[in-house]
Parts: structure tokens; C-alpha cells; sequence
């Protein structure tokens, strides 16, 4: 339990055990956010620190509105603030807040692997909320509750992610979660926007379970849960992709190849969406939808994350 | 002048065909005498016992990043040579990304002069092929071949454009020497830190793909066949470019090559060892974005290591180079993506190669051959390389056997970025002596 209560990195180091222990941590402060129980669980006189070298909208609100719940303070500091924009160091900003006695940081930066370059510099536990295309262990750990919440648990779902695996970092946290606990997952898009070594299965591990496809109603067959990833205009510039149209009429996840997948299945998305995209608005707000839920849950899940680290 | 007696070490000198136990006397700069066993020398003679150790040549390094002028926080000519000299080195080649770039005649008189003084050891210099390294303007390429530049390259620039990349060749014919270039498609190396590859996607770092190297050193030996030119391929990784160059050597073009001792040793899982990332358990201690193995080319594949080693074995590879890199703390105590490329390798340089002949796969032999003859006939300096009597006494002596831990703070080079910080390696330079001087 060491690296959960200290920092949370990516989900690779955390066992199937540790992983469901938030989960269930989540259903209790559940109770709290929808206000059923009494907040025995708040933790005052503790203070962290948002610190987002990216845009973020929802990830850094819900952990502000996580915190607040739990009677921590939040500091936020972000893009815009002097100290990031006038180019001060990782490594000096995380330092200054340190020494004013923050008890844990909440760190989004645009590079892989940023917070690991913090490790062995500041004692200051840390939580990824996203590093460059890297791992986003809050929301793989926030699709796992929701699904599990919906599904009942997660052992023997069958879970498809389709789109720009390449550059997402949501979909590797979540190809280490569901598999850890027990889901088949299954990726899927062209060719251009699948790592090399998945789509030549030169892999090991977990890695080398996950199911690779470029046909989309191939893939479909059989999935209880569909997540499709946001695919951004850069991806056309750089030459991964003809348009959006052509993008929409392969990839694009609509009723009609929902037809294909299990009958129960439902559909995620990690957001923002591009609606129209890689998402038909009818599905994104529809019955089969879980993604206002995500948003929903990732309040609790956040509360648990913040709970294990800081006490 | 002092003399030197060298007694009865393992002494191989690839251009006598010489591989036995020999005393050297050394005296006046030169190897006087190589004999089995020499009884009669001078009273003031320092006698060195090299018993179970291997006298070389002294070592040449094609391939080495001095910072001086311009990047003294980094590294100097002083403090350079210092490192080489630990590292076995005699002879060392300095890149041109200095500042001012050695594209003119003054910045490359400047660093011949510094050597002079300030180093312990030879400098060879490397002028710019093109004017500010900026690809656009050949340099003074006749002017800099009088002040024995041993070639023109970018340094870790390619040269970009397939047609100054023909020039290039082309007028340094007349020269004899040869363009060096770094192979490197940049657009398809689209901003990648390290090998395109399974380790690459779990770390979600971009990766650099081996056809951002191969393509290019197709493109190179095409230009070199259409032009005749000598083209030396710098540092390299793949096993395509192993293949293209085998190719261009069996059609007999003067195409040629170097292999550093980190892409010899160390494949991109290296990240790992350092880490438990790859085992599924703690990782709070470490942090699997060491960027000390940060490098380019980048440490690639364990296929393409096995092809390079196949190809320092049948001569396809020409020359073990260091590519010297040394940074200061800062340009590597950052993210990834932001730290500085290279590795500071001239003190561990012949522990990493002499891995291979400890796991049986390259004979000593071979390694001092791509370490001093080779390279040395490359640069044009048959007086190196060799234990030739009357030849400058540059002589490396080294236990093969010696186990030590990597310590970079005991480094003599200003940069202290090594993957091998804290590893346990094997052999080491127990001597080197530079035209009959023991340097410490």
C-alpha cells in the first residue's frame, strides 16, 4: 500500500486488492456526497495543491469539489497563473509548494512522466491527474467504479476502446485497470492511431492479452462497454487521419453499430466529446450513455483518492 | 624525458598481428624496444608491471563532444581530455557543435590552440560540413583540411537536404576526408524522445522509429555511389542501417561507419532496470524516466543490439566511437521530453564493450581493433593506433578483470550523466600514457 498512500502514479503498481479497496472507498464517500450520511470521513487541516500545466475543465474542478467535501483546503494554481507562465521549473514549482507545507499535490503536465521526474526531489505525496500520453489513473479508476457500479463488477466484462490510442492516456490507465480486473479489453482504430508494437503484438504482459482491431463491426461483437475517445483536429493536420467525416463514417460510435455489441452494452467516454465525431449526440445523451455518470462519480472516486493519500 | 619499462602484459597491437606477452621500453616518447622479455634498461627507468593486464594502442575516439568554446559549463577541453585519458583515450575527435560552430578557421585554430595547452591528450578536430551546421552553405572545406580536421560533418544535425548532402560529398572529395552524418529523418522522428517500441507505448513517450535512421543512410549511400564521396555514418543503431551498410561495403563504395558502446550494450528496456515499473510492484523509490539514457540515436531494440554486434564481428561496423555528451545537472534534471540528448562516456566506455567479450560474444581482439587500427586508418593517422617501434608511445594499459561500481561524482568529465550511475562493471584502465607520459 505503499505508493497509494503516497502517491498515486498510474495504476501499474497497484494490485487488483488495492485497486478494489478505493473502489469501495468510493461507495462510501458516495453516501457523503449525496449527503445519506453523516461526513465522518472529513479531514481538516489538510491542504492540497491543483497544479495544472494543461487546460483541464473537469479534472481540476471535481478534485476542487472533492476536497471541499472532505473539509480540505484547495489551492489552485494553473496555466495561467504567473509562476507557469513565466516558464519556472517542474521540479522549482513543486519545491516553493512544498515548503509552504502542502500536504499533496495534484499535478497535470503535458509530458509523460512528469511526476515520476518529482520522485526523490520532494517528499510532497502526488497525484497524476494526467501525464502527457502517459496515464490518467484518476479517470481509469473512475470508469472502473462506474462500470462496476452499473455492471455489478468487472470480472468477464468485455470492454472496447476505440480511437486515438496513440496519444491517449485514458486509454492506457484503463487497458492496466480493466484488465487487472479481469475485463477482456479490446482496442480499436486505423492503423495510424494504434501504437506500432500493439498493432504488431510485440508486447508482454497485460499488453499482450488485449485484442487489436481496425475493423470497428468486428470488434463491437460481444462488448459490454464502448469508449470512444475524443479524436483531435491535429490528428488531420499530422496526417493520421483524412477528415472527420471520413473518421465519423468508419469509427464513429451511433445506434446502428451499437447493434452489433451485447445487448446490454453501454457507452462511455472519458470527455470532452467531440459530438459528431467520434460520437453520435443521440448515443452521448441517450439511454444507453454512462458518461454523465462518470462525471458524477468522479467526484467520489476522487474523495477516495484524496482520503488514502492524505491520511 | 623518462623511460618507461611495461613488463609482461597481454600486448595486442592489431597492426603487428600481435597478441602475446611482451615488455615495451619507452623511451624519449617512443617505443624503443618491444621484446618477450628485455632485461637491459637505464637505471631511471619507471617500471610498470602489466601482469594479467592488456597493453593496447592507445585508444581513438572518432566521436566526442568537447563544449569548448561555448558550452564550458558543460565540459572543457581541459577537463575532456582529463576524462578521455581515464577513460584509456590518447586520441579524441571534436565535434563542431560548439559556439562559435568549427565551421571557420579561427574557431577551429582557437580549439587546436586550447588543446595544446590546456589538454593531456591529442584533439583532433571535426569541422562543420556546412556553414553555422545550418545545412544551407558548405563550409571552407579545403581551407579547414590544411589545419588536419579529420572530417566534415553537422554533428547532430543531419544534413538535411539530399542535395547539399551530394555537394558535400562531392567537393570533399578533393580532400580525402570524409562527411560524417548523423542519419536522421526528423519529420519522422516527429519529436520522439526515445525507440519507437513496445516500452515507448507503456511509458507513452513518443518514439523515434528506425526508418528515421535507415531511410536516410540509404539516401547517403546512394549520394556516395552517385558522387564517389567518402561517407562516414555516425553512432549507428538499427540493424536496416547494418544491412544498407553491409550492402554499400560489398559493392566496395567508401561508405564506413561507427557503433557507440551504449547502443552496443543497452537496449530501450534499460529504463527498467533502474525501476520496478516492469515488475508490477513499488515504484514510489524509482523513476523509470531516468534521463541519463536519454540519447540520440536512441537505445533501440534487443534485434537491432544483436545486429550490430554481428556487425563489429564481420567488420560491417568500422569503429567503436564514444559519442561523448556530457550536460550539466540541469539540462537532465527535468521531464523527459525537456532533457538534454547524450551520455557522458568516455570513462566507462571500454567497461561497456568489454561486457561483450566477458559474455563471449565479441573476442578482445576485435574490440582494440575497432579502438585503435581501425580508426586510426580512418582518420588518415597511420602513426596511431599501433605499438610499431619508433611509433609515439601512446599506450593503454587495462585490467579486463577489474569489477568497480560507476560512481559519476568521481568522474573527471564535467558531465556526470550516465545510465550506468550505481551499476557494477568490469575492467578497467589501469594506465595510459600519452606520447611517453604517464598521465594522472
Amino acid at each position: 500500500m505503499k505508493n497509494i498512500n503516497n502517491n498515486l502514479l498510474d495504476l501499474d503498481s497497484l494490485s487488483k486488492k488495492q485497486i478494489e479497496n478505493i473502489l469501495s472507498s468510493a461507495k462510501n464517500m458516495e453516501d457523503i456526497f449525496y449527503n445519506k450520511s453523516k461526513n465522518t470521513l472529513s479531514i481538516p487541516n489538510k491542504t492540497i495543491a491543483g497544479l495544472f500545466f494543461e487546460p483541464s475543465t473537469r479534472t481540476r474542478i471535481s478534485f476542487e469539489h472533492a476536497s471541499n467535501l472532505l473539509g480540505i483546503k484547495y489551492i489552485d494554481l494553473s496555466l495561467n497563473d504567473s509562476s507557469i507562465k513565466k516558464g519556472e521549473s517542474l521540479l522549482n514549482t513543486a519545491l516553493t509548494l512544498q515548503a509552504m507545507k502542502v500536504d499533496g499535490l495534484v499535478l497535470r503536465h503535458p509530458h509523460s512522466g512528469a511526476p515520476y521526474s518529482l520522485l526523490g526531489k520532494i517528499n510532497t505525496p502526488i497525484i497524476n491527474a494526467g501525464d502527457g500520453t502517459h496515464a490518467h489513473p484518476c479517470q481509469a479508476l473512475t470508469d472502473l467504479y462506474t462500470a462496476k457500479k452499473h455492471f455489478g463488477k468487472i470480472q468477464g466484462l468485455s470492454i472496447l476502446i476505440v480511437g486515438d490510442i496513440l496519444y491517449s492516456r485514458v486509454a492506457r490507465s484503463n487497458i492496466l485497470g480493466f484488465s487487472k480486473l479481469g475485463a477482456k479489453v479490446k482496442i480499436c482504430a486505423p492503423a495510424t492511431l494504434l501504437p506500432q508494437s500493439l498493432l504488431t503484438s510485440n508486447t508482454n504482459g497485460i499488453h499482450s492479452k488485449i485484442s487489436v482491431f481496425t475493423d470497428l463491426q468486428e470488434a463491437m461483437v460481444n462488448s459490454n462497454i464502448v469508449m470512444p475517445l475524443r479524436i483531435q483536429k491535429e490528428r488531420q493536420i499530422k496526417g493520421h487521419l483524412p477528415s472527420f467525416s471520413e473518421y465519423n463514417s468508419i469509427y464513429g460510435i451511433n445506434n446502428k453499430i451499437l447493434e452489433l455489441a451485447n445487448s446490454n452494452v453501454m457507452v462511455m467516454h472519458p470527455g470532452p466529446m467531440n459530438e459528431g465525431v467520434e460520437i453520435d449526440p443521440v448515443v452521448a445523451h441517450g439511454e444507453k450513455s454512462l458518461i454523465e455518470k462518470q462525471v458524477e462519480n468522479g467526484i467520489s472516486v476522487k474523495m477516495a483518492i484524496l482520503h488514502k493519500i492524505l491520511t | 624525458m623518462e623511460n618507461i619499462l611495461i613488463t609482461q602484459g597481454r600486448t595486442i597491437d592489431c597492426t603487428q598481428n600481435l597478441d602475446s606477452v611482451m615488455d615495451i621500453f619507452i623511451s624519449n616518447g617512443k617505443i624503443t624496444k618491444l621484446e618477450p622479455k628485455i632485461s637491459n634498461f637505464p637505471e631511471n627507468t619507471t617500471i610498470i608491471s602489466a601482469k594479467n593486464m592488456i597493453v593496447s594502442p592507445g585508444f581513438i575516439d572518432m566521436h566526442c563532444h568537447l563544449r569548448e568554446p561555448g558550452y564550458t559549463k558543460k565540459e572543457t577541453i581541459y577537463s575532456a581530455t582529463k576524462s578521455a585519458a581515464k577513460g584509456g583515450f590518447t586520441t579524441i575527435c571534436a565535434m563542431p557543435n560548439t559556439k562559435p560552430t568549427m565551421d571557420n578557421k579561427s574557431t577551429i585554430e582557437l580549439v587546436l590552440e586550447k588543446a595544446k595547452t590546456n589538454g593531456l591528450i591529442r584533439v583532433l578536430p571535426i569541422a562543420a560540413a556546412t556553414k553555422k551546421r545550418a545545412g544551407n552553405e558548405l563550409t571552407n572545406m579545403h581551407e579547414l583540411s590544411k589545419l588536419g580536421v579529420i572530417g566534415f560533418s553537422d554533428d547532430g544535425d543531419p544534413i538535411e537536404s539530399p542535395n547539399m548532402m551530394r555537394q558535400a560529398l562531392s567537393y570533399s572529395l578533393s580532400t580525402n576526408l570524409p562527411i560524417i552524418n548523423h542519419c536522421e529523418v526528423k519529420e519522422l522522428s516527429s519529436n520522439g524522445v526515445m525507440n519507437e517500441g513496445f516500452t515507448s507505448m507503456l511509458l507513452g513517450l513518443t518514439g523515434i522509429p528506425n526508418s528515421s535512421e535507415d531511410s536516410m543512410v540509404a539516401r547517403d549511400i546512394s549520394l556516395a555511389e552517385t558522387t564517389g564521396g567518402k561517407l562516414h555514418i555516425a553512432h549507428a543503431s538499427t540493424s536496416g542501417t547494418m544491412e544498407l551498410i553491409k550492402l554499400a561495403k560489398d559493392k566496395g563504395l567508401n561508405v564506413t561507419c561507427e557503433v557507440t558502446p551504449h547502443h552496443l550494450t543497452l537496449t530501450d528496456k534499460f529504463i527498467f532496470n533502474k525501476s520496478n515499473k516492469a515488475k508490477d510492484t513499488d515504484i514510489l523509490s524509482s523513476n523509470p524516466y531516468d534521463t541519463n539514457i536519454k540519447v540520440a540515436p536512441p537505445l533501440r531494440s534487443q534485434k537491432d543490439v544483436d545486429s550490430l554486434i554481428q556487425g563489429l564481428l564481420n567488420d560491417t561496423i568500422d569503429v567503436i566511437a564514444t559519442d561523448h555528451a556530457p550536460h550539466t545537472n540541469s539540462d537532465k534534471n527535468c521531464t523527459f521530453e525537456e532533457a538534454a540528448n547524450g551520455i557522458s562516456n568516455l570513462e566507462t566506455a571500454l567497461s561497456s564493450v568489454l561486457s561483450l567479450y566477458h559474455q563471449k560474444s565479441i573476442p578482445i581482439t576485435k574490440i582494440i581493433e575497432k579502438l585503435t587500427s581501425s580508426p586510426a586508418k580512418l582518420i588518415n593517422r597511420p602513426d596511431l593506433g599501433s605499438l610499431k617501434l619508433n611509433t609515439n608511445a601512446d599506450i593503454t594499459i587495462f585490467d579486463p578483470n577489474l569489477e568497480w561500481i560507476v560512481n559519476s561524482n568521481k568522474f573527471a568529465s564535467k558531465g556526470k550523466n550516465t545510465p550506468l550511475d550505481g551499476e557494477k562493471v568490469k575492467g578497467k584502465v589501469i594506465k595510459t600514457i600519452f606520447k611517453g607520459k604517464i598521465i594522472e
